[in-house]
């Protein structure tokens, strides 16, 4: 598919929040809706969640992730959505201009005249958690490891400890168990569980993974590969206990502790970001500060269930299709007005067309030539003449005037460029 | 037959690299050994990064004599090996007045030493040119000539450059013992067999100790590990300009805030012995340490914006300084060894090392000219290291001739660093071929951003073990048994 130059709404990333976006603003009426995913096939972090527990909300039913993203993938094709895969946006401009790199397509520059932000949330890692020891491999975030096990086929361990109790942690911990690794425990920092407790059901109790609370690894232990982690207890202000230490030996350690909203393109876009959030200001359209430039899904804040951030997608595409909407009537209202047969010039060089709606609108014009006989004064759309007026004569020394009355205003509108011609009668 | 050259050097840090950069220039058989799966691994490549002006150095000692003199050719340096280097000066802050008697002392330290340009300038000065200082800032020292570099780029670039030109670099290849003729050194032995050489020079870090007493010399020479620790901020949330160290205790420059090459913040290093010379591990207390000293400069940082943390063993040795009449017992040493004949020892090369390096490379040129060696230079030596092209970097037109070329640069692996893969694969298949993560990582900067390599490991392990030929399971970190993937899935046995 070729790729335009210009469209109506672009949706950046293509996960349940872009893919929602996409679908909302075909429905609303705009023609030209593209997304654009880093990633060779659409569906974002949804393809790497093969578990199910996805679609309740507001499918009413229970789903694993593709077959969810699968949904929405259908949908949005079926309704013309356009997309660009395995291209990766680079830059967003204030004015909606969109950069983006492939290795198919080389660099693209679109203009957007609405644009939605859907580029989801990625995980905090060990440095942001300041969590000592050397720097062996084996400490992968759950996420990364997700993608290994569960798209790949590849076993990062074979011995893990999980620290936090983020869903995916748990997830991760059973997944892991069920392809014959041991999960030795989930460790959690807080006296309460960090994710939903259907998720500590499902994936620790039935599988037997010990949950430690208000417990964490104080350092990782192995110079080349994880060979240990030392576990221990942490008092109110979450400050190790001494005398608590306890070696567990393990050849992975998975970080499950916190995911953060992925918004280096909203700064780059002028778009302000809430501390607290770490996603864009949004309005109850999902518009952030910078007109025209929307956002949804995990990049605003991080949801609980993906049935919400697909709710919140709708919205944004509709409100960014509005915008765009209202964007192409202005850009449309404008026509050029060009100098015709013996006409040098003529004033104003562009008509609104809704202008015309308001009353009657003239327009001045001077010859190139004297002609010193009857003359015609024409408005013409190509060959059809819209408006005429008979003069005397025509000199370039004295102006002509012609006033295009509102009752051609349907005659204007089929026309996309109008011309004004002087002849001898 | 075993192999045999002119001169083997022992050690791929910046000292080993420069040095053997440095030699590539003569009509020498030169090869490099380095122990690890890659060159500059060792305390080159973790430390603060300073091109030091050289105020800081005891007047009289080795250390102030290359540091000053190393300092003033990174330009040409630089020029030639295409790496990053900004020559933007650096500050010793003083906060309070009581610490303001010290810079006068920096300053004639620094005089001594020769360093150009050193003034002081006033507090508000100061709070001029870096608005984030701490507000009671009463003067600072001002040095121009100071600067900040890329020490992986640096190292790398110096080894390759060798290889142009002929040098031979020989990765997990460790030194075991010397091969002696009576007191003649004639040869190597190293877990990957014996090398002959006319002269080893010894520029193994943390264990040029060990080298020299396997040569039998120097029993009372030791390195001590003396551990700094770090944390880099994230350039989105926190801007500094500047160089900043604070006024210097007695065992060290103290802990510093300063802008790197790469745009982030670094804070660091603390100074501790430890006894462990390959524990580079970061510690709570440590980070901790670290962070009271840095918002004593810069109080507005926050822990927050931590990225990415490490920590260097400084290789910090007890030799006395061989000026008559300085008492210093922490000098360089950068000598022709007496006791045995073809060894050339660099060792305790702590900090100002980085710095210094390529001034203790002419050293080691003139030492071999002073024994006798007979130099003489290539006529085709080629000192340009060509620069390889960063996406990041570029300008539209520029990036989008680069994909036009080759499709690959079209495809970004690291989204925080913008790398591609284009980049990814000229690095496994460069003069050094970068073979392990860590290796592509520390020559194209990726995985060093905020997400730390979550995104773009399973894509950089698939793309190594493309281009190696190599199966995905013998993809490590750093080589070794730093291995990312143990099986399929369904395989585990994790009672084996
Ligand atoms: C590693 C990980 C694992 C998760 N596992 C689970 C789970 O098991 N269960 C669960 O309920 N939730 C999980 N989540 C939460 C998950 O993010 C949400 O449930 C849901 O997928 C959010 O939808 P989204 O549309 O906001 O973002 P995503 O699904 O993350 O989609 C964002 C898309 O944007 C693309 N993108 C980003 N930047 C660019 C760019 N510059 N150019 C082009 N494309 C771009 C990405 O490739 C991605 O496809 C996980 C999150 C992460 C990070
Ligand atoms: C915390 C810290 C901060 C610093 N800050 C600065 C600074 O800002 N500015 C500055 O100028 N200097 C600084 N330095 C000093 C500088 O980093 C060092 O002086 C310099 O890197 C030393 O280089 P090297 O080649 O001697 O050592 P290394 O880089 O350690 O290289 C030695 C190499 O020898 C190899 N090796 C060891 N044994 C064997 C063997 N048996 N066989 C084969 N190979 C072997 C090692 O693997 C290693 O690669 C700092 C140092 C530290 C630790």
């Amino acid at each position: 598919m070729k790729i335009k130059q210009k469209y109506d709404v672009v949706v950046i990333g293509s996960g349940p929040g872009g893919l929602a976006a996409a679908i909302a603003a075909k429905k609303t009426g705009c023609d030209d809706v593209l997304v654009i995913e880093r990633d060779i096939e659409l569906g974002g972090i949804l393809l790497q969640c093969i578990h199910n527990g996805f679609g309740l909300e507001i499918l009413k039913q229970d789903l694993p992730g593709p077959s969810y993203a699968q949904r929405f993938v259908s949908e949005a094709l079926g309704l013309g959505v356009e997309t660009l895969l395995d291209a990766m946006v680079l830059d967003v401009s204030p004015q909606r201009r969109i950069f983006a790199t492939s290795r198919k397509g080389g660099l693209y520059d679109i203009e957007a005249r609405s644009i939605v932000l859907a580029m989801g949330c990625r995980e905090r890692t060990r440095s942001q958690i300041r969590l000592p020891g050397p720097r062996p491999a084996g400490v992968f975030t759950a996420g990364t490891a997700q993608r290994w096990v569960n798209v790949e086929g590849y076993m990062p361990g074979r011995r893990f400890v999980v620290l936090g109790s983020g869903d995916i942690g748990m997830i991760m911990a059973r997944r892991l168990t069920l392809e014959g690794a041991k999960v030795e425990r989930v460790v959690e920092i807080m006296p309460y569980l960090n994710g939903l407790m259907r998720n500590y059901v499902q994936c620790l109790l039935d599988y037997d993974i010990p949950l430690q609370l208000r417990h964490t690894v104080n350092r990782i232990i192995g110079n080349h590969r994880v060979e240990a982690v030392e576990i221990v207890a942490v008092n109110d202000r979450w400050e190790p206990i001494s005398g608590t230490e306890e070696i567990v030996p393990c050849d992975t350690l998975l970080l499950s502790v916190g995911l953060i909203p992925e918004n280096e393109l909203s700064r780059k876009a002028g778009v302000l970001l809430d501390p607290l959030t770490g996603g864009p200001f949004v309005d109850d359209h999902f518009q952030t500060n910078v007109p025209g430039i929307f956002a949804a899904g995990n990049v605003v804040h991080v949801y609980d269930l993906v049935d919400w951030v697909t709710e919140a997608g709708y919205i944004a595409g509709r409100s960014a299709a509005a915008f765009a909407i209202e964007l192409r009537r202005w850009e449309n209202r404008h026509m050029p007005l060009v100098a015709g047969e013996n006409v040098r010039y003529v004033v104003p060089h562009e008509l609104d067309r809704e202008s015309l709606t308001m009353g009657a609108v003239r327009i001045q014009l001077r010859v190139k030539q004297p002609i010193e006989s009857p003359v015609v004064v024409e408005l013409r759309n190509g060959e059809d003449v819209l408006v005429k007026k008979g003069e005397p004569y025509a000199r370039p020394g004295e102006m002509i005037t012609l006033t295009i009355p509102s009752k051609v205003y349907d005659l204007v509108q089929k026309a996309s460029v109008l011309s004004v011609h002087v002849v001898q009668r | 037959m075993a192999e045999a050259y002119d001169i083997i050097i022992v050690g791929g840090g910046i000292v080993g690299c420069m040095v053997a950069r440095y030699l590539s220039r003569y009509k020498l058989d030169v090869l490099l050994i380095e122990k690890e799966a890659d060159v500059c691994t060792g305390a080159s490549a973790a430390n603060t990064a300073i091109v030091h002006a050289g105020y800081d150095p005891m007047p009289g000692s080795l250390k102030a004599k290359l540091n000053v003199a190393g300092n003033a050719m990174w330009d040409t340096l630089a020029g030639e090996l295409n790496f990053a280097f900004d020559r933007r000066g650096d500050y010793v802050v003083a906060i309070g007045d009581e610490e303001l008697a010290h810079l006068q002392c920096l300053l004639e330290q620094g005089k001594k030493n020769g360093v150009p340009g050193i003034h002081i300038i006033s507090g508000e000065e100061m709070r001029n040119r870096e608005p984030e200082i701490n507000p009671s800032v009463s003067g600072a020292l001002w040095a121009p000539t100071g600067g900040i570099c890329d020490p992986f780029g640096v190292t790398i670039a110096a080894a390759e450059n060798a290889i142009q030109n002929g040098v031979k670099v020989y990765l997990e290849t460790a030194f075991e013992a010397f091969i002696m003729d009576g007191k003649r050194i004639i040869g190597v032995r190293t877990n990957r067999g014996d090398f002959y050489c006319r002269w080893v020079i010894n520029a193994a870090g943390l264990y040029a100790d060990m080298v020299m007493h396997k040569a039998g010399i120097y029993p009372e020479f030791v390195i001590k590990p003396r551990r700094g620790e770090y944390c880099v901020l994230d350039q989105a949330d926190i801007t500094v300009r500047n160089v900043l160290f604070p006024v210097p205790s007695k065992a060290s420059k103290g802990i510093m805030v300063t802008a790197t090459v790469h745009g982030n913040a670094l804070v660091g290093p603390n100074s501790n012995f430890i006894e462990d010379k390959d524990d580079c591990s970061v510690t709570r207390a440590g980070l901790d340490e670290i962070w009271h000293g840095a918002r004593k400069l810069i109080p507005s940082l926050d822990t927050r914006h931590v990225i990415a943390m490490y920590a260097g063993l400084r290789a910090c040795g007890n030799a006395p300084c061989r000026t008559p009449g300085v008492d210093y017992r922490q000098d360089f040493i950068v000598e022709v060894a007496e006791e045995v004949s073809g060894l050339i020892n660099l060792a305790g090369i702590e900090s100002p090392g980085l710095t210094s390096a390529p001034a203790i490379a002419l050293r080691v040129v003139e030492m071999l000219l002073e024994a006798g060696e007979r130099l003489e230079e290539k006529k085709d030596w080629q000192p340009i290291r060509p620069p390889r092209p960063r996406f990041r970097h570029l300008p539209r037109e520029e990036q989008l001739r680069l994909i036009r070329e080759d499709s690959r640069y079209g495809r970004i692996i690291c989204r925080c660093e913008m790398v591609t893969e284009g980049e990814i694969v000229a690095e496994i298949h460069a003069p050094i071929p970068a073979k392990t993560y860590d290796a592509i990582k520390r020559r194209t900067w990726l995985g060093t951003g905020r997400c730390q390599g979550s995104f773009d490991m399973p894509r950089v392990v698939d793309i190594l073990s493309r281009e190696l030929g190599m199966s995905p399971f013998e993809i490590s970190k750093r080589g070794g048994s730093s291995r990312f993937l143990l099986c399929t899935t369904k395989e585990v046995n994790h009672e084996d």
